[in-house]
């Protein structure tokens, strides 16, 4: 196991440096969010939300069940369109240009989301042809992919023979295939094991010190601590947002659990 | 360039989703062949050996000939017994030895010799009122087939005149059921398979990642029927084949215009399997709705098993929107009537604007649902 700087509990140090390394670039945020706000009927999923996301940056996105987080996850990847305000990802409209979205964003949900009954190679084909990358390219990766993985003996295999914690990680490093721009990943790593989801951080590590920008949502709050950045959201707004660091000082406690708890249970709170 | 390259890929997915389900594959492609087996052999309703008595009170030329006449005929009729009256046959109804009785005058020869009208009485079984009335018409031919070779004979045999099936004088019931089966089928394969191959990638959790890449909506609808297009219309062929070759079933009509009218029957099928996979959430609730909002109405309200004539008239009216309805007149019209698409038009017409709604409800549901 490499150790990695990010996992031993320390404040993250890195983020900066991927965003200086994205000055290429011309996109000034990954996600830039502007009092997006979706409703269903009289009841207001998501209420105004404005932050932004850096290239090369780690989102965390929390909040309790049915606070809105899914949803706001939804416009953003054009599953949904907003009821007001707006959005950008990757430098495009959510409104107006969601195909260009799609091209530059990758996807993974909490449910797995490879085929079983199709190969591992088949897979990684499939998606590869899905966003439009050269056979040459595909197969370039693809070895590249498997080889990262230690899955180079079992490309035939079928994904249903694959262990949970492999399959994650293959679905991970499919939706990174096109190298998109912006990742969405919700609930990434809900019920594989530590070591696996350590192994999970340290691929989501290495994805935004290239440049990409992560935006995660996650129910465990010790994973929120390897954001670089975080938001929490309560009732479709956000209530706390900033590094770990600044958000756990600003409300005055030692941990993010006691944040969280405070927030979205306040009557318990107090 | 996310074109047809994006789609040819998703395309080769679902092909291989259905080759590598070889379980689903095989009931496919063998339930239609061991459809028309068990409705060609085992459901036919026409009936064999009818255990019949004549009731003779009078024996004489005539009756000797009308029973020779039963007796011969074919293997539609067993004469089990010749009894001087009715009275007689009472308990072999009960225990069902005798099925059908025919009675005959006393003076039968004299009083046809006279040119009088002769009383004629046919009783039959009607326990089961559809053999009843198969065995019931069945027995008229025979009087009517011997009456009318009486050499010059007047009109005679007094029992109401009852005109056979037009197009199927020997009510070979198999050439009746293939149109319906073929429904029947394409129902099933296109309808139900569409509505859970749809659905369990909602299920999986692997539509949101179509949903999220840069396939359109309608291209990931498209490669997900479109192998069931093609299978819906190997099963055509299959039915066709096997009706064909072992139940010498005729086709009068034109094969081109049978086969693009199943086409556009596929497609009505995979337009109702969208539909359902809108509103359903799991694979279960697919099957469910398939069952009773498809394949029922094409088995029971579409004149496939009951005649549509005979129901209440609600039922007559809710018939009129299932789309096999139209089907089953358009293939029993090109295959035993030899129609042709001027005779059919309308029907087709029907069908076709049953298809271009269903698929434009289906659709835009879908793309409300897909966003």
């Amino acid at each position: 196991m490499t150790s990695d700087r990010h996992l031993d509990g320390t404040s993250p140090v890195s983020g900066g440096g991927g965003v200086a390394n994205r000055a290429a670039d011309h996109v000034a945020h990954a996600i830039d969010a502007r009092a997006l706000t979706r409703r269903f009927g009289s009841f207001t999923a998501v209420d105004a939300i404005t932050f932004h996301v850096n290239p090369g940056e780690v989102f965390g996105f929390l909040g309790a069940n049915g606070a809105g987080k899914t949803t706001a996850m939804r416009m953003l990847i054009g599953l949904l369109a907003p009821s007001d305000g707006e959005a950008e990802v990757a430098g495009y409209s959510v409104a107006t240009e969601s195909q260009a979205i799609r091209r530059n964003i990758g996807y993974m949900s909490q449910r797995f989301s490879l085929y079983d009954d199709l190969t591992v190679r088949e897979n990684i084909e499939l998606f590869g042809g899905i966003y439009g990358l050269a056979t040459s390219e595909i197969a370039d990766r693809r070895k590249a992919l498997l080889e990262r993985l230690g899955l180079a003996s079992h490309e035939r295999d079928f994904v249903k023979a694959l262990p949970l914690g492999w399959k994650q990680q293959l679905a991970f490093s499919v939706a990174l295939l096109h190298r998109p721009r912006v990742v969405f990943l919700d609930e990434p790593t809900g019920g594989v094991d530590p070591i696996t989801r350590r192994r999970f951080w340290e691929m989501i590590y290495e994805t935004a010190a290239a440049g990409t920008a992560v935006l995660v949502t996650t129910h465990y709050l010790d994973e929120a601590e390897y954001c670089d950045r975080l938001s929490i959201m309560v009732d479709g707004r956000i209530a706390a947002m900033g590094t770990p660091d600044e958000v756990k000082r600003s409300a005055g406690v030692s941990t993010l659990d006691e944040l969280f708890l405070r927030l979205t249970r306040p009557g318990a709170a107090a | 360039m996310t074109g047809f390259s994006a789609f040819h890929g998703f395309l080769i997915k679902e092909i291989r989703h259905i080759l590598r389900d070889w379980q689903t594959l095989l009931i496919l492609i063998g339930l239609p062949v061991a459809q028309v087996i068990l409705f060609g052999y085992a459901v036919r309703s026409d009936v064999r050996g009818i255990k019949l008595a004549i009731v003779e009170p009078q024996p004489d030329a005539a009756t000797a000939s009308l029973r020779a006449r039963f007796e011969g005929a074919n293997t539609t009729f067993h004469v089990v017994g010749t009894v001087p009256s009715l009275d007689a046959l009472e308990s072999h109804f009960r225990d069902g030895t005798v099925r059908q009785a025919i009675v005959l005058p006393t003076e039968f020869a004299n009083r046809l010799g006279r040119g009088e009208q002769v009383p004629v009485q046919v009783v039959t079984d009607g326990a089961d009122p559809n053999t009843g009335g198969i065995m019931e018409a069945d027995a008229m031919a025979v009087l009517r087939a011997w009456d009318a070779g009486r050499t010059g004979a007047a009109p005679g045999v007094r029992i109401a005149v009852e005109t056979r099936m037009r197009f199927n004088p020997t009510l070979q019931s198999v050439n009746l059921f293939v149109p319906g089966l073929i429904a029947f089928v394409l129902t099933i394969v296109s309808a139900l398979m569409t509505a859970i191959t749809i659905v369990r990638e909602k299920e999986l959790g692997t539509m949101e990642m179509l949903l999220v890449s840069p396939l359109r909506p309608s291209q990931i609808v498209l490669g997900k029927v479109a192998p069931y297009i093609a299978l819906g219309f190997l099963d055509v062929v299959l039915v066709l084949s096997a009706a064909r070759f072992v139940f010498d079933v005729p086709l009068r009509g034109n094969l081109v215009l049978l086969l693009a009218e199943s086409l556009l029957y596929i497609v009505t099928a995979l337009a109702m399997g969208i539909v359902i996979s809108t509103s359903a959430q799991s694979q279960r609730v697919a099957m469910m709705a398939a069952l009773a909002g498809t394949m029922l109405p094409t088995l029971l309200i579409s004149g496939f098993i009951f005649p549509i004539s005979a129901m209440p008239w609600p039922l007559q009216v809710v018939s009129n929107v299932v789309p096999a309805r139209w089907f089953i007149i358009i293939v029993r019209g090109i295959m035993i009537k030899g129609a042709t698409f001027a005779d059919l038009w309308r029907e087709t017409l029907i069908l076709a604007g049953l298809t271009t709604f269903l698929l434009t409800v289906g659709v835009r549901r879908l793309a409300v649902r897909l966003g």
